[in-house]
């Protein structure tokens, strides 16, 4: 007869540890080192890539952090933040034409666009638990089909059934609203949140590292003054080390002579960032966190102990949809103008490839995964036009590293992390006795 | 009277399709008493669970017939989540616990305990409360220590042994208020044997504590070792109620297999075969199929006999069949005709001449939206290059050549349908049975593996693919090795019969054994009772 089960304790060594670290964060550590390279050929000035970068950072962040519940609540990536995007844009068309401008525009778009991404939400959810298991497909098609609805209201609704006469908005036969709107300053929201309070970036920086540094040294005494859950010294470390460079790093840059000290980064949208980063982390300490996370992993035990599954879902494609229309709002106040027809069409797409750089996979996502990837994509993003041309001396070349890079990190990562998850399903087939 | 039982089920009724799973079953447990609920794979064990539990299955076939009493006072229960409010719990056999969760996250799943917030306030709404991460560590580190598990409850359940998984089970059930009744079902079958009694003293003091246990079992010594009563089904029928101290393992076994079947004359019928050539000759087959896991098999098949193999399901006896055609992954030493046969090369199998006829029928077996003809010649096609006409490299199935040959075989094996062409979906399962069995005909087999031919079909037609399976063997001098649940079918046609316990061979018995013998041997009981007798029986 077989003997007794007995719990092996296992204690790893650090060299396995960080071995497992490399291994399970296989795709960020790729990108990060072809981030490196591409920094290296593009040889673009730090100056510009570091402004650049928190430009787009703070642009795309929102976008990217409404991708993180639905990953949690078993949806998959949603494609469906179009869908979000467009509640924004409509609600920027209506506060453009009626010439709310600023901060008070920005607001009240907020306000408008959420009520029409509830409802799309909503919607949403109905097809996709309609069509459990195929959620990203589903979700991606479901973008194409609403971006007809939305070409159909725009293009030929607006003039017609809904009266509207703006020439600065209205194509010139009267139908239609034009391919751009401009949402200059004046009249418009551009920069109505990146432009109500800014610091330069590397003070900034210094201060939430000590900010940091102080809660994370707080949270660990007070985590084994208590003896209860697990300490985990080595994450503390690594954590303490890091900051401590990134703190080490800005005083450096402050005390040089570079450009780079004079980067500044608009406060109000990262706080707004923060805020809905703090939101994510703390919904998933509250009951329906907990819940999004049961039927995450498994919807039938979940329904067994009488969560409703459906409802869920359908809260988490709500919140989700919201923050893509909030997120479309804040990108477009920040580029300025409004491409009625293609703002909206690439952002799942982007946003997907960003979170998923993060280490992020269909089934596992957090928001520290959305903004990691958020950084590295850009940073591709910035420096492969000019890497490609001085590998190649072709800037057409650079243009193609562009498209490969936001479908091909796609295609990549979804590879690597099927071939991680075999890995670890072997890894585990090897524990037991089986053949 | 009334008053002391917890759970009464009178007179219970329930069909599927016609077909009747439960007549008149009735079961009584009183408080604190633990019920011993046994009886064969498809005895209607589960279905009775299932209408205790209120599972959808039974409300979208219909409902059932007869009236549950809980406490004395009459029930009617819709979901599984009402019956856990009225206080049953169920410790399953395939755990309901999510791997990547904390013991106690998987303890308190959907009954968190929370407190307010700000935004909770606000909004007036539950789901919207922080967790009281302390408050459910405190109660799941209770739990844990009612059932004597002394492990930590920050732990994430993979990775645990399975014995823990199943203590995690039962402190989940316990930890919810007003627990009455807990429903064990086959808690030991995963378990090994130090475990097996860690649980069930675990089981007594639960008992001892007042809450009343059923426990669905196939190991007959543990249920006369912790049980007070003991309820038998067979065949959806109770045949009897036993107290624990009044009955012995023997007679259980028997109770639980006996049947009032005619075995005489249908011996005769199978072919003699002589046991001097060995077509198969399975050294230590090992297969990982889920659920159905082969551990170690060792078996040696003659030419031209009809062998069985039998057991309780998931002790693998499906697996064999299975891993010797490659469909899941498997290692040892399998001489087929005197080569050596490649594991986990299906192609290669079918090849050397081994066909298969699947116990998933409609998933594996058929290809359902095709037609009759096409999944006749299918695999021959695949295999053998048949039925097909060559221009170059191109190739194009040779419509006339599979018509002329579905039409025979069509006739040949009676299979009732309006034309060839007719889609699989449409026809009776027993009638998708005898083209499943045509296909694996088609290859001009000389050992035919069978695993499953009458699940799900109805007695008729179970007859007529069984007296086609005779008819292969004695006409054909086919070596058939047929798998199945139904121990009557297998002693029916079959010359010996292999049960499988725990992923290997218990023992080989003929069709003429008692039904003592084949009980014991299912259960796993045959070897501790007869000590000497595991010498003979491998021989």
């Amino acid at each position: 007869m077989a003997e007794p089960n007995q719990t092996k304790t296992t204690q790893i060594s650090l060299s396995t540890k960080i071995k497992r670290l490399a291994f399970d964060n296989s795709v960020p550590i790729l990108f990060i080192i072809i981030c490196l390279l591409g920094v290296y050929f593009s040889q673009l000035p730090a100056v510009f890539i570091v402004n650049q970068l928190l430009t787009r950072i703070t642009r795309n962040s929102f976008l990217v952090l409404a991708l993180v519940i639905p990953v949690i609540a078993g949806l998959g990536l949603n494609f469906g933040i179009v869908i979000g995007a467009m509640a924004g844009q409509f609600a920027i068309l209506i506060v453009t034409h009626y010439k709310v401008a600023g901060f008070n525009g920005f607001m009240l778009s907020l306000l408008l666009s959420t009520p029409i991404a509830i409802l799309f939400g909503i919607l949403t959810a109905m097809l996709l638990n309609r069509t459990k298991g195929q959620e990203m497909i589903t979700s991606m098609i479901a973008g194409f089909f609403a971006n007809g609805v939305y070409q159909f209201i725009l293009l030929f609704l607006v003039g017609t059934l809904i009266p509207m006469k703006n020439p600065d908005m209205i194509l010139s036969r009267g139908i239609g609203i034009r391919n751009t709107i401009d949402l200059a300053t004046k009249t418009g929201i551009k920069y109505a949140l990146d432009d109500v309070l800014k610091y330069p970036f590397f003070e900034v920086l210094v201060v939430a590292a000590i900010v940091g540094i102080i809660a994370l040294s707080i949270n660990y005494f007070l985590k084994k003054k208590k003896g209860s859950g697990e300490v985990d010294n080595f994450k503390f470390v690594t954590l303490f080390i890091l900051m401590a460079l990134v703190m080490g790093t800005s005083i450096w840059v402050l005390n040089s002579n570079t450009l780079l000290k004079t980067v500044k980064l608009p406060i109000v949208t990262v706080l707004f960032i923060t805020v809905i980063w703090v939101f994510n982390e703390l919904i998933m300490k509250t009951k329906l966190g907990q819940d999004f996370r049961t039927i995450g992993h498994d919807m039938e035990i979940a329904k067994i102990s009488g969560i409703n599954v459906d409802k869920t879902r359908t809260i988490a494609m709500i919140i989700s949809t919201v923050l893509a229309a909030w997120g479309q709002i804040i990108f477009l106040q920040n580029i300025g103008t409004l491409s009625t027809y293609g703002a909206h069409v690439q952002i799942a797409t982007f946003s997907i490839a960003s979170i998923l750089l993060g280490g992020a996979s269909v089934t596992k996502a957090t928001s520290g995964q959305a903004i990691i990837g958020l950084i590295l994509f850009h940073t591709l993003f910035i420096v492969s036009p000019k890497a490609g041309n001085n590998l190649f001396g072709d800037a057409q070349i650079g243009e193609f590293f562009r498209a490969f890079i936001s479908y091909g990190v796609i295609g990549v990562a979804l590879g690597l992390h099927a071939w991680n998850k075999r890995v670890q399903a072997m890894r585990k087939h090897l524990d037991t006795d089986a053949p | 009277m009334a008053e002391d039982y917890v759970l009464q089920m009178k007179n219970i009724d329930k069909e599927y399709y016609g077909n009747k799973v439960l007549k008149g079953v009735s079961l009584s447990v009183r408080k604190g008493e633990i019920h011993g609920l046994i009886g064969e794979n498809g005895a209607g064990k589960s279905t009775l669970m299932n209408i205790l539990f209120g599972m959808p299955v039974i409300h979208s076939t219909g409902g059932f017939s007869g009236e549950i009493y809980l406490n004395g006072d009459k029930v009617d229960l819709k979901s599984p989540y009402e019956a856990m409010k009225m206080g049953i719990g169920m410790v399953h056999q395939e755990f309901m616990l999510i791997p990547d969760f904390t013991i106690t996250e998987n303890i308190k799943l959907n009954r968190e305990t929370t407190q307010d917030n700000l935004i909770s306030k606000v909004f007036r709404s539950d789901r919207l409360k922080t967790l009281n991460t302390g408050s459910m560590a405190a109660d799941a580190k209770k739990a844990l220590n009612r059932v004597g598990l002394t492990i930590d409850e920050w732990v994430t359940v993979a990775g645990l042994p399975v014995g823990h998984m199943q203590f995690i089970e039962i402190a989940r059930e316990i930890d919810k208020t007003g627990l009455r009744l807990l429903v064990f079902d086959e808690p030991t079958a995963v378990l090994t044997e130090s475990e097996a009694d860690n649980l069930l003293s675990a089981m007594k003091r639960l008992a001892e504590s007042g809450i009343s246990i059923l426990f669905i079992t196939h190991r007959l010594s543990e249920v006369i070792q912790i049980a007070d009563n003991i309820t038998v089904l067979r065949d959806g029928e109770l045949v009897a109620d036993r107290k624990s101290a009044e009955t012995n393992v023997a007679e259980l076994a028997e109770l639980m297999v006996g049947r009032k079947v005619d075995l005489k004359g249908k011996e005769k019928q199978s072919r003699e075969y002589q046991e001097s050539e060995v077509i198969l000759d399975i050294k230590n087959l090992q297969v990982d199929m889920p659920g159905e896991k082969v551990t170690g098999v060792d078996l040696k098949i003659y030419k031209g006999e009809i062998f069985g193999i039998g057991g309780l399901a998931g002790q693998g006896k499906v697996g064999i069949a299975n891993g010797l055609m490659g469909l899941y992954p498997s290692k040892g030493e399998v001489i087929f005709k005197g080569e050596k046969l490649e594991l986990n090369n299906t192609k290669s199998s079918l090849e050397r001449g081994l066909a298969f006829v699947s116990e998933d029928r409609r998933g594996v077996g058929l290809l359902l939206d095709s037609s009759i003809e096409l999944n006749i010649v299918f695999t021959t096609m695949q295999t053998k290059g048949k039925f097909l006409k060559r221009f170059g490299f191109f190739s194009q199935l040779d419509d006339a050549g599979i018509r002329e040959y579905a039409a025979k075989i069509i006739q040949d094996l009676d299979i009732r349908c309006t034309h060839s062409q007719q889609l699989t979906r449409q026809l009776s399962g027993g009638n998708q049975q005898k083209v499943c069995v045509a296909r694996a005909l088609a290859l001009d087999p000389e050992t035919i593996l069978v695993s499953e031919p009458t699940r799900g079909i109805d007695v008729g037609a179970k007859k007529l693919v069984l007296d086609l399976l005779i008819k292969l063997n004695k006409e054909l001098g086919m070596t058939i090795i047929m798998t199945s649940s139904e121990l009557v079918e297998l002693r029916s046609i079959c010359n010996r019969i292999a049960i499988i316990f725990k992923g290997k061979v218990a023992g080989i018995l003929k069709a003429s054994n008692s039904d003592q013998e084949f009980g014991l041997m299912m259960a796993g009981e045959y070897q501790k009772i007869e000590e000497d007798g595991e010498g003979r029986l491998n021989e």
